[in-house]
């Protein structure tokens, strides 16, 4: 009776968060589309666009939770994930121009000037947009899915696990860099026109963007609620506490870190397809060592172990960037030293839990914050 | 071999050159309750380890109910067989509640995708509710794990094993750090399961030993020393030498 009351609660939940997120992201929109030019809720294209972008940092950011969060598995290569997706999607962007690049070609801009006459057998299935679609989530996926194989099976797990994510980071990165590899080298992809034929300089274009990835931060969230609510999710919180025990449990913590893996290297992958056309470029600099620690970052400062803190880590962090690299740009690199090192020492569970605090100091007035299920789950 | 539950022949353990375990043999029956005892380092964990496959050993062979080969069986293979392990120090999930340390120990299929689609039936959760009143944690159900005293955790961890319905259960020194009143009601605990199940146990605590053991394996360095009713052993001159003469039980 009572695990039931508990499934109930936490359905609600989900619907609050569900529902938050779902009124934000209605607000933004309706801030660009109704308030007039001059009014102070007006919302810019280019910060819909903005908040477009932080929407699909949030994405990924969920499947760092999952992993790092929940499981206790600390991937410093989600970069190479949200690479893989945004190059996918961006290769078929590039294809989409057509003749109306630059040289004039049917071939993209970079490899008319690298002298590269015909296109390259592994860009041709990228002029499908169905293709595409499905390669920004299967790419990642069996590439951790390859990789994760191979190093849970050997059980390298802990820091260790981290240094090898770091280190295919950067080979990837160097890699993604060398024009020999017909991604475009470091000026990465861009100069996209259109998407299924609508141009992306217009206004209707990225709100339509913008609505999809809403829509998919939403099914995200559900899918990760999803996950960490069921019994799966237990173990993942098992492994994290324990991985030794869970074997002897009857659980092959292997398969369950491979899972957990490959879902949030799905969703990293998504993320980079979302960002892509929203942004306009995507260059090796955005997805190698840097930019996977920072995505680390979020979720730190989010909140770990819990998903709204994780997508609120990644929206508020990367507001704060923009806030503070306009106006003060000196500053941002201390604030996100400061702001990083300040939440491991005094919020270790991250931002998420100065609100449980404040909600329990309000409730109970003042008493401990009682260590209960919800902080988990 | 014939008709054992466990069979462990000519196990030879070597961590860098020294021998935890040295040409051990060891057979236990269905049903028993089995006591192993020896002094440090004797290679009683080592034991349990190679059994469950935490440790594999570099000779001999392990043979579950007459048939079945552990060796090449990983950990959780292993479990699922039906041989349930309970650590030394008390390892239970600490930020998972009570109920859900017993769920994820619950018999049945552990699969990602069975974890992620099966819900709990309405006999399994009696099951974990009666495990709960055996182990006397019914009202700390709600209770985060990782709060409960060193004796509750302990039988928490007991009460994990029998979720497991395992057909033997591994247990490494139950009573280690537990009051008098908590030992003996381990030891009726014990008992109770043995009732259903073959078990060994490792201890130290003579008058524990005295109070739930049939039959007593003494290890010495790796290997068998003696094997026997608690009295014998007792009055066994070689294991007196090495082990209970010292004073110190």
């Amino acid at each position: 009776m009572n695990s039931l009351t508990h499934a109930k609660k936490g359905t609600g939940d989900t619907l609050k968060w569900v529902l938050l997120i779902a009124g934000c992201w209605l607000m933004l929109l309706m801030m660009n589309m109704i308030p007039p030019k001059d009014s102070v809720f007006y919302l810019s294209n280019f910060n819909l666009n903005t908040a477009g972008k932080y929407m699909a940092y949030a994405i990924l950011a969920l499947g760092i939770d999952l992993l790092w969060g929940y499981t206790g598995i600390l991937s410093l290569g989600q970069g190479i994930f949200f690479g893989l997706g945004a190059y996918c999607m961006g290769m078929h962007l590039m294809l989409s121009i057509g003749g109306e690049g630059a040289y004039q070609s049917d071939l993209p801009d970079f490899m008319v000037w690298n002298q590269v006459t015909e296109l390259p057998f592994f860009w041709k299935p990228f002029s499908s947009f169905g293709f595409s679609m499905l390669a920004v989530m299967l790419v990642p996926a069996l590439f951790a899915l390859i990789f994760g194989f191979l190093t849970f099976r050997s059980r390298i797990k802990g820091v260790y696990f981290s240094i090898i994510t770091q280190a295919l980071a950067l080979t990837v990165w160097l890699l993604f860099n060398q024009n020999s590899m017909n991604l475009g080298g470091t000026n990465g992809l861009t100069d996209f026109k259109k998407i299924l034929n609508f141009p992306l300089s217009e206004v209707a274009t990225q709100r339509a963007l913008f609505v999809m990835t809403g829509i998919c931060l939403v099914l995200a969230f559900v899918l990760c609620r999803w996950i960490t609510r069921s019994r799966l999710g237990k173990v993942l919180i098992a492994i994290r506490d324990n991985e030794g025990r869970i074997r002897f449990s009857g659980y092959s913590a292997s398969r369950y870190k491979l899972f957990v893996f490959v879902i949030s290297a799905a969703l990293a992958g998504l993320a980079g397809a979302l960002y892509v056309p929203q942004v306009g470029i995507i260059t090796p600099g955005q997805i190698g060592v840097l930019p996977s620690i920072e995505m680390i970052v979020w979720v730190a400062v989010g909140g770990r172990g819990t998903l709204i803190g994780a997508v609120l880590g990644a929206v508020g962090v990367n507001w704060a960037r923009s806030f503070l690299t306009s106006n003060y740009p000196d500053l941002w690199l201390y604030f996100l030293g400061v702001l990083f090192i300040g939440v491991v020492l005094y919020f270790p569970k991250g931002m998420w839990e100065i609100s449980g605090k404040i909600k329990s100091l309000v409730m109970h007035r003042g008493k401990k914050t009682p260590l209960t299920k919800e902080r988990f789950t | 071999m014939n008709g054992s539950i466990l069979y462990v022949e000519g196990v030879t353990v070597s961590f860098d050159g020294f021998k935890a375990l040295h040409d051990l043999n060891f057979v236990m029956a269905p049903g028993e309750l089995r006591v192993v005892i020896g002094p440090n380092g004797a290679g009683k964990t080592t034991l349990l380890d190679v059994i469950c496959g935490k440790v594999k050993p570099t000779l001999g062979r392990v043979v579950f109910e007459q048939y079945t080969d552990l060796l090449p069986l990983h950990e959780d293979a292993i479990s699922n067989l039906g041989i349930g392990r309970k650590f030394q120090a008390p390892t239970v999930y600490t930020s998972l509640t009570v109920f859900e340390n017993l769920e994820l120990s619950l018999k049945r299929k552990k699969g990602v995708f069975s974890a992620l689609f099966n819900r709990l039936t309405v006999n399994q959760q009696e099951k974990i509710h009666d495990t709960l009143d055996t182990i006397g944690l019914f009202e700390k159900q709600h209770d985060i794990a990782g709060l409960l005293s060193h004796g509750e955790k302990q039988w928490l961890e007991i009460g994990m094993v029998m979720m497991q319905e395992p057909k033997v259960m591994l247990v490494d020194e139950p009573v280690a750090g537990m009051t008098d009143h908590e030992t003996e009601k381990t030891g009726a605990l014990l008992e109770k399961i043995s009732k259903e199940r073959s078990v060994l146990v490792i201890e130290h605590d003579m008058a524990f030993v005295r109070q739930i053991a049939q039959k007593v394996t003494v290890l010495h360095e790796g290997t068998v020393l003696f094997e026997g009713t608690v009295d014998e052993v007792q009055n066994h001159e070689k294991v007196k030498e090495v082990y209970l003469g010292r004073g110190d039980h």
